[in-house]
């Protein structure tokens, strides 16, 4: 679907079609949306003869839970008007993920690329990305994917609440905006739902449950080939010096990856079904554990 | 170095409520820094007028490593009950303040609950900072974060370890923001290294790889760990010091206001607590196979677990997903039916006492492991056991 979908908007950005822009841009509600491309973890495979990873031919998607993000802020905005923005941190191929944004109905995007902001971890993410907001300016709310399926920290919309001082409500699995400026959120938590009212501006976190995020539209295509569409802003645009930025300003660092332990400790039990079923029997009854 | 434009502050203070120190004041539109500034920086991350810019190198947090001393547990409560994360948070503690020959102190907000302290001390903990007001008997994250991040200030602690539920997760990195140092999420491994720092060790890339991550150059060095993985140990009669903090409430924590908490309907499922779980993967074809894994739970008096494979299918509900972004799981016997076993499965329920698994490909990652292993059709495999066990009772 990925695949295709790019195939189309690489087609139409060789091509010199252009629509104009007849959106509306409201000033009523403006919104941000944090948008990661990730690799499409389920299909990460590992190399049974070498035990690495396999990354070669792994798709990249939207993050799942910023797609939620995204049609949360997409729905918001059609009952309320104003504008969304996608907002995203990554090499340049990452303008594919702000693309399907696009497609999907946002207003304008962002993208923060820059070899200065490589290996930043989740605070030197949250950092950067929320000096990015603070050049945007103008927002209402800022809504996040709960987590990323790449590292599944959940850390990055807190953190960037914590740089803009911004209420924040995690777990949202349900938004309604209220006249005054403010939003009942329902939260999921482990077993109980939670309505909390926060007032505006505010950083909201969604999980899954949120909704069922759009298609992108084939009607949006050429806005999203449109590079007016999409700012590519880099350390001197948020005028960031090196030494606050990326992997040498992060607190954490990767001391080392290794393969998950995977000795083999078990026997194999040979046979058909009912032999195998049958040993396997007598074993848990020696051992007494049934 | 810090540096103030002073011409460009327009006063709105936001330095002031960032720094933890006392390290700048406003007056008006002159902002000044006090003997105080640790040159942390943290005025620097949130002026949006470049008032205040940092030159040379950002020092981070005065890091003298001698003055952070013992391990930190965030004990989460609710309604006067301690969450089962937060005693196993404390035997891990227990550990590592043994090898840093240091206290462990476990940190208690909430409303009413000053009798929980002599539990946390069983469980490990030799100090208990207690702040018992009732402005505290739900969670939410500006007051939380406003009082634990004042302690850490003030005590220094050299770790800080905090449960991974939806209470964990909104509160540690708020900490670790304010405090401008690491934190490493759903930690499944905490070591002290060779250099006495923490080893942090987690699943990443979807769980594919594992890696050890460290804070060499900031305190606290900050983790969250799920329920389930460490253990929680009882040191009976084990006793200790009760600290009583005074808070009061300040205007920013009504910014959230909890309108109500309804309980959700009980889940019949309850897999942390099962002692057989059959759960079963993408390799069971279709949902109502799942019938079977239910027929031989039922006959094993366990309980049906699933992996996100077939969670994402929409196979089973995602109360029964066992793994890294499902429950961690330890019961006496795991039958893994038609999972393939990526680690973020294996991450679940690889500490079952007996782990069986059933699977058609014998280079499933599931066998690796395995204490037993049959390469076979689940469908097969299955309603043989079943036949088997009723035969023989």
């Amino acid at each position: 679907m990925s695949t295709i979908f790019q195939d189309l908007v690489d087609t139409l950005r060789k091509s010199t079609l252009h629509f104009a822009d007849t959106k509306k841009l409201m000033n009523t509600l403006n919104i941000i949306v944090t948008i990661k491309q990730v690799p499409d973890t389920a299909e990460v495979r590992i190399d049974p003869k070498t035990n690495s990873l396999m990354r070669e031919g792994v798709p990249s998607i939207i993050n799942p839970e910023d797609r939620n993000a995204l049609e949360a802020a997409l729905a918001l905005r059609e009952a309320h008007d104003g504008t969304v923005t996608a907002l995203s941190m990554g090499p340049p191929q990452a303008r594919d993920a702000l693309e399907e944004a696009l497609c999907m109905g946002a207003d304008l995007a962002v993208l923060l690329s820059d070899r200065a902001f490589a290996g930043a971890d989740t605070l030197i993410t949250a950092f950067t990305l929320s000096r990015a907001i603070m050049k945007i300016a103008k927002y209402d709310l800022i809504l996040c994917g709960r987590q990323a399926i790449d590292g599944d920290t959940a850390q990055v919309g807190p953190q960037i609440a914590g740089f803009l001082d911004l209420p924040q409500v995690t777990y949202a699995e349900g938004l309604e905006l209220k006249k005054g400026g403010s939003l009942i959120v329902q939260r999921g938590l482990e077993d109980s739902n939670q309505w909390v009212q926060v007032k505006l501006p505010a950083l909201i976190t969604v999980t899954g449950r949120i909704n069922h995020p759009r298609y992108p539209n084939l009607y949006n295509v050429a806005d999203s080939c449109d590079d007016a569409k999409i700012k590519i802003w880099t350390a001197k645009d948020l005028q960031l010096p090196q030494a606050m930025l990326g992997l040498g300003a992060s607190p954490t660092t990767v001391k080392k990856i290794f393969e998950p332990d995977r000795k083999m400790k078990g026997e194999m039990i040979p046979g058909d079904e009912r032999q195998m079923a049958e040993a396997l029997i007598t074993k848990l009854k020696e051992m007494h554990v049934i | 170095m810090i540096q103030l434009v002073p011409e460009k502050c327009i006063g709105c203070k936001l330095c002031v409520k960032a720094c933890l120190f006392g390290g700048i004041a406003v007056d008006g539109k002159v902002p000044r820094l006090t003997d105080s500034c640790t040159g942390c920086g943290a005025c620097v991350d949130v002026c949006r007028v470049e008032a205040i810019i940092a030159s040379g190198e950002k020092t981070g947090p005065v890091c003298d490593f001698a003055a952070y001393k013992g391990i930190w547990v965030f004990a989460e409560q609710h309604a006067g009950k301690l969450h089962s994360v937060t005693l196993e948070l404390l035997g891990k503690a227990r550990e590592l303040a043994d090898a840093r020959s240091a206290e462990v102190t476990a940190v208690l907000l909430g409303s009413g609950i000053a009798a929980l302290d002599g539990e946390l001390f069983r469980h490990g903990a030799d100090r208990v900072l207690l702040t018992d007001a009732p402005f505290l008997a739900n969670y939410r994250t500006a007051p939380y974060e406003r009082i634990v991040a004042r302690l850490i200030c003030e005590h220094k602690p050299e770790v800080i370890l905090i449960g991974a539920t939806t209470t964990g997760r909104d509160l540690a990195p708020r900490l670790a923001n304010r405090l401008r140092t690491g934190l490493t999420a759903d930690c499944t491994g905490l070591e002290i290294g060779p250099e006495g720092g923490l080893l942090q060790t987690r699943p990443a890339f979807g769980g594919n790889i594992m890696a050890t991550i460290a804070t060499p150059n900031h305190r606290p060095q900050m983790a969250t760990v799920r329920p389930g993985v460490m253990q929680a140990r009882l040191f009976e009669n084990k006793k200790g010091e009760t600290v009583r903090i005074a808070v009061s409430e300040e205007p920013g924590d009504g910014l959230v206001q909890i309108l109500k908490t309804l309980a959700r309907e009980k889940s019949s499922v309850s897999l942390e607590k099962a002692e057989v779980i059959v759960s079963g993967g993408r390799g069971m074809g279709e949902p109502k196979n799942f019938k079977l894994l239910e027929n031989l739970a039922g006959l094993l008096s366990g309980e049906v677990g699933a992996s996100r494979a077939a969670v994402d299918l929409g196979w089973m509900p995602h109360d029964h997903q066992v793994g890294q972004t499902g429950k961690t799981v330890k019961p006496r016997i795991y039958i893994a039916c038609g999972i393939s076993g990526a680690v973020q499965h294996l991450a679940g329920m690889q500490s079952s006492d007996i782990i069986i698994a059933i699977n058609r490909d014998p280079a499933a990652p599931i066998f690796q492991a395995a204490t037993f292993g049959m390469v076979g059709d689940a469908l097969k495999i299955i309603p043989e056991l079943i036949s088997q066990l009723n035969a023989n009772t």
